[in-house]
């Protein structure tokens, strides 16, 4: 399935959970927030979140502002 | 002289100066600017991890048992995307402050202050310590107060325009008119503005460019500290008043006569 992550398009298994998808994507957990289709999500629902097909997954964390 | 700590969502603050995290030249060099500042608070934006998610990461850079991270809304343009910034920030463990920035405008990011308003309604009844990022409006300002505020951020100039404080007598009018702490954000260009800011009162500054901008920003954090605290202690201290004409230092009885 097609999932877009982050605004970049990408091919993932069928049914990967968000947990899954982090780890693929080697990102770290810690001041990190997942939004999946502009609704946030929990860190402790990653693992039960399946991600289905057309998803828009954001990842956040802190970054240099002012 | 005894001061009072500057307190915001129930905590104590000694230092005065709330500094940003952004256009630092090096991670290395935030750090050292961070630490000769004194500030005890540190703003950092919330942006998309790069992907795949390996890398040097600001957080490698500050001590966040030391530092509070204040996360700001910047680049948000409505209400809604900044409500939804501040809980991501909160989902991440960034805490419940949150710098709320609507913007109204690319070109002199001055604020949108109905959005604003509509933002630190929902954030301050969801249990956020709304540090609103506001224009130099009194009456703006007691509305931000009223709709749950922790403090009004007025700012002094445009963001990174290093004018200083543009309008002193309406962050003067801010300071009578509200009774939540007042913080000028924004437009700081050197020393003598933050102190500007402190003489008239201000319970604190935020600034971000007038540091990470300076050709040593390490030399210019200090100085901005050490521009607070001067600020902050001549406000306490009580300035006298302007005259037009001179008054004698020294006293006029006793001169000898010179005469012949």
């Amino acid at each position: 399935m097609k999932i877009t992550v982050n605004g970049r398009e990408m091919e993932v298994a069928d049914g990967l959970s968000l947990e899954g998808l982090l780890t693929h994507l080697a990102v770290k957990r810690e001041y990190t927030a997942v939004a999946v289709n502009r609704e946030i999500t929990p860190k402790a629902s990653y693992a039960s979140v399946a991600l289905r097909d057309g998803d828009r997954v954001e990842i956040v964390r802190p970054m240099g502002g002012g | 002289m005894h001061d009072t700590n500057l307190v915001l969502g129930g905590k104590d603050f000694t230092s005065r100066l709330i500094v940003g995290t952004g256009k630092y030249s090096s991670n290395e060099i935030m750090r050292q600017a961070h630490e000769e500042s004194g500030a005890e608070i540190v703003t950092v934006a919330v942006r998309r991890v790069s992907l795949p998610g390996k890398g040097e990461s600001i957080l490698d850079f500050i001590d966040t048992k030391r530092f509070t991270l204040l996360p700001n809304t910047a680049g948000c343009y409505t209400a809604d995307e900044a409500v939804r910034t501040a809980y991501l920030a909160r989902e991440a463990g960034l805490g419940e402050m949150v710098k709320l920035e609507v913007i109204g405008d690319a070109r002199t990011l001055f604020p949108d202050v109905q959005g604003l308003l509509e933002a630190t309604k929902t954030l301050a009844r969801e249990g956020f310590v709304v540090m609103p990022y506001t224009n130099d409006d009194p009456i703006i300002a007691k509305r931000l107060e009223d709709a749950g505020a922790a403090c009004v951020m007025p700012l002094g100039a445009p963001i990174g325009s290093g004018l200083g404080i543009r309008n002193p007598y309406n962050i003067k009018i801010i300071l009578e008119t509200v009774s939540v702490p007042v913080i000028v954000d924004a437009g700081v260009g050197t020393a003598s503005d933050a102190a500007i800011a402190m003489e008239l009162g201000c319970d604190g500054v935020l600034m971000n460019t007038a540091i990470a901008g300076a050709r040593d920003a390490v030399a210019m954090a200090r100085a901005m500290r050490l521009a607070v605290e001067a600020g902050r202690l001549a406000y306490k201290a009580g300035r006298i008043g302007k005259k037009l004409y001179a008054t004698a230092s020294s006293p006029i009885e006793g001169l000898p006569d010179w005469t012949s």
